[in-house]
């Protein structure tokens, strides 16, 4: 695809902005800075990958990889909001699910040590790490502050603070996880899976790309899983205190 | 005999230097205006909470020094709104065990509802419990482990008057035959002068005045004489 047939294709922009008008969505303003966001990042991606492609040395991809996790680390942090020190837990978990997948996948030489696979696979884990992350402390928060009684009531029966929590966690980690697996059971029913239209977009063959697919949908599940599992149990203890005692959740608040 | 005191106890902006005793095998009332702290002094007898200056002794040992998951056993404490975990009765009354990977043997759980005068089956889903019937349960959950000292938050606030008195009978029959010491907060004054042996009467933080209900009936402290009479104060 050329530059000018991209340009072209900004007449998909305009349908959205279009309606977003007439119909008074107040949504235009929105519209227009996620186009430019996405052409400015994606054009800066594109570049990045080419040098690091050409460039072959593995401190490059490693950069590449941590960049990545940072950006997603910053993206999730404002959702946690309300859990003291949430930060170190999002870094950690990024980190140990990336080094964990790639570990297994190298390692086992499920695919090869080269920039062209490791950067984009480790974009799907890290995005989706992400993802998951966003939804189990939207879920967790939410768990919490509808149970607060009963966590207090288990609490003043001498349970301890994983007794007390246990059921909201487990209900977030269940919670988070179900569109991951309910996504896998209709997939390539309804739609194509954007990794694999892409591939066959690019040329490649079918059955290659379904190959790679699924590669990445047993990436994603254990990524939702180790996700959810480890913020999960990092998190909890932040509710409360040495002493058993539930603090909830802490939003900052002004210095009184 | 003193089973609770409370020396120069203050939290956050909450609890201001509160220094009081309760007696054992009584019924001490906590009463006082919305806000008054109530509440928060309750939390703070079973270590739901802990001061951030000040003592409170359970049988003249500091809480602090006490295994304080231990001391939640032996304090039961109804909270108003009765929460129950999502299941059956039994499932609730049976919580106090099952967070320990024990089990409550039916006969008992059984026996326990009978105490508090609840005839419902043990496999009834708790959703459908009535306002009366969950404050019960409950009421019944807070005696399994055989507690010390009971802690009732508001627990008939939301009941018509025909349960308030059941309940306030119940808990009386209890006290009788168990000689539990039981710590009460209600708004109701009426109910405070029906139930009290002492009374603890706080307002913004502080302990204005505690003893027996008569003597406190007679004080001339200005502003007791006022919330007694129900003045807004
Ligand atoms: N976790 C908390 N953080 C900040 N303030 C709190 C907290 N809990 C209670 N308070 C405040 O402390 C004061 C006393 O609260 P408490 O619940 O002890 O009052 P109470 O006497 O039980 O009142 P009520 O009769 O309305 O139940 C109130 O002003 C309340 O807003
Ligand atoms: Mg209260």
């Amino acid at each position: 695809m050329s530059y000018l047939q991209l340009a072209t294709s900004l007449i998909f922009i305009l349908i959205p902005l279009v309606l977003a008008r007439t119909l008074r969505l107040g949504l235009e303003k929105d519209i227009i800075i996620a186009t430019i966001r996405s052409i400015v990042q994606l054009l800066i991606i594109g570049y990045i990958l080419t040098f690091v492609f050409e460039n072959g040395s593995p401190i490059f991809m490693l950069l590449m990889i941590l960049l990545m996790i940072g950006a997603a680390t910053l993206n999730v942090i404002r959702k946690g909001d309300g859990i003291p020190g949430i930060q170190w837990i999002i870094l950690f978990t990024l980190i140990a699910v990336e080094a964990l997948t790639m570990g297994i996948l190298l390692g086992l030489q499920i695919i090869p040590f080269e920039a062209q696979q490791v950067i984009p696979i480790s974009g799907m884990v890290i995005g989706n790490c992400m993802i998951l992350s966003l939804l189990f402390l939207n879920k967790f928060k939410d768990e919490v502050e509808r149970s607060d009684e009963v966590i207090e009531l288990i609490l003043s029966l001498g349970g301890d603070a994983k007794t007390a929590i246990d059921t909201s966690l487990k209900g977030a980690i269940r919670t988070s996880m179900i569109p991951t697996i309910e996504a896998q059971k209709t997939m390539g029913l309804v739609q194509l899976p954007g990794m694999m239209s892409g591939l066959i977009i690019g040329g490649a063959d079918p059955m290659e790309a379904v190959l790679y697919q699924l590669l990445i949908l047993f990436l994603i599940l254990t990524t939702a899983a180790m996700a959810s599992v480890l913020v999960g149990f990092l998190s909890y203890r932040r509710l409360f205190n040495e002493k058993a005692q539930f603090i909830g959740l802490t939003y900052k608040k002004k210095d009184t | 005999m003193s089973i609770l005191t409370f020396h120069e106890v203050s939290y956050q902006h909450i609890l201001h230097e509160i220094t009081g005793e309760f007696r054992e095998g009584v019924i001490t009332t906590l009463v006082g205006p919305s806000g008054a702290g109530k509440s928060t002094t309750l939390k703070h007898i079973n270590g739901l909470i802990s001061p951030d200056r000040g003592e409170i002794c359970f049988r003249g040992e500091p809480l602090e020094q006490m295994d304080l998951l231990e001391v939640r056993k032996r304090i039961g404490m109804a909270f108003q709104s009765a929460p129950m975990i999502p299941g059956t009765v039994y499932d609730n009354i049976n919580l106090p065990k099952s967070i320990f990977g024990e089990s409550l043997p039916r006969e008992e759980a059984k026996r326990l509802l009978q105490q508090v005068d609840l005839s419902v089956e043990l496999e009834r889903t708790v959703k459908d419990l009535s306002g009366g019937e969950r404050s019960r349960l409950g009421i019944a959950r807070t005696l399994v482990n055989r507690p010390d000292v009971l802690l009732l938050d508001e627990i008939t606030a939301s009941l018509d008057y025909r349960m308030v008195q059941e309940i306030e009978k119940l808990i009386l029959d209890l006290q009788q035959e168990l000689q539990t010491t039981i710590i009460w907060i209600t708004h109701d004054l009426e109910q405070a002068k029906r139930v009290s042996d002492d009374v603890w009467f706080l307002k913004d933080g502080r302990l204005i005045e505690s003893g027996a209900f008569k003597e406190l009936a007679s004080s001339d402290q200005a502003e007791t004489q006022a919330f007694l009479k129900g003045e807004s104060i």
